[in-house]
């Protein structure tokens, strides 16, 4: 029992050890390597322009509901007139960065370890490594500068749209007057909020994106399942692992940062 | 070839409203201040400001125009000296009332101003003399409910 | 031939490789000698580890013991700009050919040189044509992997293979998955571009008659261990019993087949 313990203990360790020498070599390898503006090109691609309609739609629902929400309660206490404060304090700070992280993992992420997972079992990553070119600078390092950027991007977007969903379920469904909800909204976020936020979203997109790609480029090193079922666990245990590490560390930041 | 620039003007498109949107979310949304214009300060003490806090909203006959910057304590007289950050269109006679109020019964604290009818105006950095503390609705609601609100023991409270 | 064992031209000269997966000994010490210029086939049955071997000489799979001699010097996990140099000096062929289906034919065969050299763009891409015309595939360079068939994939493949213009060359099964046709076009695409290009081939497969039809040397792996090394015309004549099962197969099949016509049981499932 405590041998078994004991080990799983270690293999923990040993995988943060492996994950984070991944995510370091391959931002390292990304040094020098030749074309690595076109992938880069392609990775925003894939975890930009195409996950765009997920986050505002989503982004515009979460807004809409924080808008009913909020109004219903704080008109219990006649201050609906802190409705923009509350919808946007709670998108900049939390829920801009988390859901769209999550919702980049759900689309971005998920594509991207199953990709790496059957780049691995068709042999396109041993056959970059015969070749002398370094896989992790080809595949994986153009995804996590590109996840330095989209992250953010995505974010803002996604916090913007949401401000624009609490507007039309305020004032648009419910009695609020617009500049009311407005003023509140540009008096309430401080330069630190926006701070946080950034920062979150950097942090989540670094993290879940190195985590994604750590787990269908090792999806060969799957001990229960090979073949299409290990690039199904990777592409499961990736999902699963970025959402809570997203969570894990938003816990973290904010409570380092407040 | 012709994919290949079709890809970069979208990711380019990307990234520049991305970019753009950043930039409004920092430097509009999240500059912290009202929106637009000039602003200054001016200071008032009260005797108790109950939960009006950095950020609280400053009206004046229900229209904000300005909000609070900054608590702090007077140590010569322990009473409390809030700073307010005003738009620089609203200027407000020597004779102003500055007043901590609660939106609702236990809603969140707001500051009013009541101007008053002096020719002078209050300069930048300048102080509001007249003032009206919070009304400490719980100790009320206890005085209300033991039977011994008057005026005579208010007064001498 | 002369045994090469004693020729200076020995160009691979691989001694006592082992590896070990779980409680199973793949390679239980294998040796090959492959001199420089020749084409080297190494036979064996599915699962006895002939892609294993190879993957430990392009150094896919680190073996658990055993020497690898490539031009002279020695290859081991210690150093790693000789392994850095034999990459730069071989391609592998790879048995799913392992080609990038978002990049088109010209793009994967640009990426070797592209990801490992500092040749300016412009000189790849008239390389890349080069190597396209030469194995007459320039009709397809802006299609990707998933419009071609199996036979012209192994074409990219090749051409992949050959633009670094390689002095050795590890093939992986190419034949697999195609039919008789594709898989005598793919032996002699090898056996014509070796000749053309120069470079040293070693083959992994289990097509006998090909085999012997375009090696200088073959080599049978059984067991874990070389059990033949030699001429195409000394493994035709040996009389080893591992050497005349593998090769007598397709005759062993037909008697097989006529004792079940006539009605008797047959066991051999310990070759399965």
């Amino acid at each position: 029992m405590l041998r078994i313990l004991g080990r799983s203990g270690l293999d923990v360790v040993g995988e943060f050890g492996d994950f984070a020498l991944f995510t370091g070599r391959s931002l390292l390898a990304a040094i020098g390597s030749r074309k690595l503006g076109r992938r880069i090109m392609r990775a925003l691609y894939e975890q930009g322009v195409r996950c765009l309609p997920v986050i505002i739609i989503v982004g515009v629902f979460t807004g809409l509901v924080l808008g009913l929400q909020g109004y219903y309660v704080l008109n219990r206490f006649g201050s609906t007139s802190l409705l923009g404060d509350l919808v946007s304090l709670t998108l900049v700070r939390e829920l801009g960065p988390v859901l769209a992280a999550l919702m980049l993992v759900g689309q971005a992420g998920s594509a991207l370890a199953a990709e790496l997972g059957i780049q691995r079992n068709s042999e396109q990553i041993d056959a970059l490594e015969t070749m002398g070119a370094s896989p992790l600078a080809y595949l994986v390092a153009p995804r996590l500068i590109a996840a330095l950027l989209s992250f953010p991007i995505q974010t803002t977007f996604f916090t913007l749209v949401g401000l624009v969903g609490g507007w039309i379920s305020g004032t648009l469904v419910l009695a609020l007057q617009g500049n009311v909800y407005w003023s509140a909204v540009f008096r309430a976020v401080e330069p630190a909020d926006v701070r946080e936020c950034l920062l979150k979203a950097v942090v989540f997109g670094l993290l879940t994106t190195a985590i994604c790609a750590h787990n269908g480029y090792n999806t060969h090193r799957r001990r229960r399942a090979s073949g299409a079922r290990a690039v199904s666990a990777s592409t499961t245990r990736a999902v699963v692992l970025s959402s809570i590490s997203v969570l894990a560390a938003d816990y973290l930041i904010t409570s380092l940062l407040v | 070839m012709k994919q290949q620039t079709k890809l970069e003007l979208v990711v380019g498109a990307f990234v520049l409203t991305g970019l753009a949107g950043v930039a409004y979310l920092a430097l509009k949304i999240g500059a912290g201040t009202l929106v637009g214009g000039d602003t200054y300060l001016v200071s008032a003490e009260f005797g108790n400001i109950g939960s009006l806090t950095p950020g609280s909203n400053v009206v004046i006959s229900g229209v904000p125009v300005g909000r609070v910057e900054k608590v702090s304590l007077n140590p010569k007289n322990f009473r409390a000296i809030v700073d307010l950050r005003l738009e620089k269109a609203v200027q407000l006679p020597t004779d102003t009332i500055a007043s901590v109020k609660s939106s609702g019964l236990i809603g969140d604290k707001y500051l009013a101003l009541a101007p008053g009818a002096d020719a002078e105006m209050i300069a930048p950095g300048g102080k509001i003399t007249e003032h009206e503390d919070d009304v400490d609705i719980a100790s009320l609601i206890s005085r209300f409910a033991f039977g011994n609100v008057s005026p005579d023991k208010t007064e001498k409270k | 031939m002369s045994d090469p064992g004693q020729t200076p031209e020995l160009f691979l000269d691989v001694r006592g490789i082992r590896k070990r997966f779980g409680d199973y000994d793949v390679l239980a010490g294998v040796d090959l000698l492959v001199p420089r210029g020749s084409v080297v086939t190494v036979l064996g049955k599915s699962g006895t580890g002939k892609s294993v071997f190879l993957k430990c000489l392009a150094g896919l799979v680190t073996p658990d013991a055993g020497e690898i001699r490539f031009d002279g010097r020695a290859l081991d996990a210690a150093n790693a700009a000789s392994r850095a140099e034999f990459r730069r000096r071989c391609s592998y062929l790879f048995q799913s050919n392992a080609l990038f289906d978002s990049l088109t034919v010209l793009e994967n065969v640009a990426l070797p040189l592209e990801q490992t050299t500092q040749v300016p763009n412009a000189e790849i891409r008239t390389r890349c044509l080069e190597a396209l015309r030469q194995l007459e595939l320039e009709r397809f360079r802006d299609q990707h992997p998933g419009q071609l068939s199996g036979g012209m994939l192994k074409r990219v493949a090749l051409a992949r293979a050959i633009v670094t213009r390689p002095e050795l060359v590890l093939f992986d099964e190419p034949t697999a998955g195609l039919d008789p046709l594709r898989r005598n076009a793919v032996f002699e695409m090898v056996a014509k571009y070796q000749r053309q290009f120069g470079f040293t081939a070693v083959l992994v497969t289990h097509d006998v008659p090909e085999a012997l039809a375009v090696s200088d040397r073959v080599a049978l792996l059984d067991g874990g261990q070389m059990r033949f090394q030699g001429t195409p015309g000394a493994f035709a004549a040996s009389e080893d019993p591992a050497v005349r099962a593998f090769r007598d197969s397709a005759g062993a099949l037909r008697d097989t087949i006529a004792a079940l016509r006539r009605g008797e049981t047959v066991l051999s499932e310990d070759n399965l």
